[in-house]
């Protein structure tokens, strides 16, 4: 069997992925991307518009992608590496499709999962219909298939994030402006429904946040209500009956919903099996942990793979493109130096 | 027969299906700024009449939101009308209109 040879291959073809290779190919390094799935985009496919301001999510894969064909880049879809080994400082990578790749430097875009939240029964997720997670509404706000009529809908916000219960400690960063989103979405969607946030705490940390807050509260009547949600079940007409501790006003609270969405947090995705020899420290909420997360952020503990993207943890789509460009300057500056 | 000394508490939980909004209605209608409070206090803690008496702007707001008209018309009335609540309020929240119009809805 040939063995096929790059100076770079990345691992996952989502918009970290993409964004790398072009920036990659750009400064002449010879980059090959693998994706496991039919087409690219990873979890942004799975989005129909983005925070703050309502872009259509396809714009961006697609715009990522265009760039890719037009610069000709080498990319294997339906394709994931089972095994990396090194072989005197390079690095040997096998495929589910049998492929053998050689590589100097290998660029992990594997990104994230999210959380799933049918082990929290209480929230009657995958026992009532009318529970579904934030990714699943997507789906249906882009398809137009969410054939409710409903009077109330409530958004539950950190659902596997900041729950020491589920053993998830850490904050998964864009469910907050995400529900924000979502809610104003649905409203315009049943102007005559209430939509309801219940919040530990809003984390609107970056550009237009905030302003899509105010817009959600003045302009779409979005109600805030901050406390964790306790428990999900349904009375005699299969109303969804919500109990919450309304935290600043100091007392428990009920209330009925006709939909409940479960704003899911973002987990590490699995990382290809490496050999023994090859070692990547991980932090404690699963994600890579980076050589140094100030200076060297796409620096894993083992030189010459490096990681992009939500790889090293829960980023905003923004922040995952920027990484990614970053992590291409540090891939070149490995290579020039070797 | 024995008096046991039993009674009936009132539920502490907020029903919020069984609410009384018309005064959160009215507020909303006349007063739309007030759907921006986010509950941080820097009313109450200047507040003049707060200082002597039972009087949280923040919790105001808030039991309006709930549906608790019974605590909003027990507590208006040791506002002094000094107008500091709102010069304070970082959201930009018309307090001084909201009391107007609790007091307009109360007819005190």
């Amino acid at each position: 069997m040939t063995t096929l040879k790059y100076q770079t291959v990345i691992i996952g073809g989502g918009v970290a992925g993409m964004a790398a290779a072009t920036e990659l190919h750009k400064s002449g390094s010879k980059v090959v991307l693998i994706e496991g799935n039919k087409k690219l985009g990873g979890q942004v496919n799975n989005w129909y518009k983005v925070f703050p301001n309502f872009r259509p999510a396809s714009e961006i894969v697609n715009s990522l992608s265009t760039n890719l064909l037009k610069d000709k880049i080498p990319v294997l879809l339906e394709t994931s590496i089972t095994h990396i080994e090194s072989n005197s400082g390079n690095y040997i990578l096998k495929s589910n499709q049998g492929q053998v790749i050689e590589a100097e430097t290998v660029l992990l875009a594997t990104g994230f999962n999210t959380f799933d939240p049918s082990g929290k029964e209480e929230y009657g997720y995958g026992i009532y219909p009318n529970v579904l997670t934030s990714v699943e509404l997507e789906q249906r706000l882009k398809t137009n298939t969410n054939g409710i009529s409903p009077k109330r809908i409530a958004l539950v916000h950190c659902v596997g994030s900041r729950d020491e219960k589920v053993n998830r400690l850490h904050c998964s960063k864009v469910c907050c402006v995400s529900a924000v989103k979502q809610a104003i979405e649905l409203k315009e969607f049943y102007p005559n429904a209430e939509i309801i946030c219940l919040y530990m705490d809003l984390r609107m940390y970056d550009n237009g946040f905030e302003e899509l807050y105010r817009d959600a509260q003045l302009q779409h009547n979005i109600k805030f209500i901050r406390g964790r949600l306790s428990e999900c079940a349904l009375n005699i007409e299969k109303d969804l009956v919500l109990k919450i501790q309304d935290t600043l006003a100091g007392l428990p609270m009920k209330l009925t919903v006709d939909q409940l969405i479960l704003m899911v947090g973002k987990e590490a995705h699995q990382l290809p099996q490496f050999d023994e020899s090859i070692i990547i420290e991980k932090a404690s909420h699963g994600f890579i942990k980076p050589a140094d997360s100030h200076l060297n952020p796409n620096t894993t503990s083992q030189p010459g793979i490096f990681c992009c993207g939500t790889t090293s943890g829960p980023k905003t789509i923004q922040e995952t493109i920027s990484d990614a460009r970053s992590a291409s300057l540090a891939v070149c500056d490995y290579l020039n130096k070797k | 027969m024995s008096k046991f000394g039993f009674k009936l508490t009132p539920s502490g939980t907020i029903n919020y299906d069984q609410g009384d909004f018309r005064l959160a209605e009215f507020i909303d209608q006349h007063e739309p700024s007030s759907r921006l409070c986010i509950s941080c206090g820097a009313c109450s803690a200047t507040c003049t009449g707060g200082a002597f008496a039972k009087l949280e702007m923040h919790k105001i707001h808030l039991f309006i939101k709930r549906g608790m008209s019974d605590n909003v018309k027990t507590q208006i009335q040791n506002c002094m009308y000094c107008g500091k609540c709102q010069l304070v309020c970082p959201r930009g929240v018309n307090n001084r209109n909201v009391i107007r119009l609790i007091l307009t809805h109360f007819k005190i």
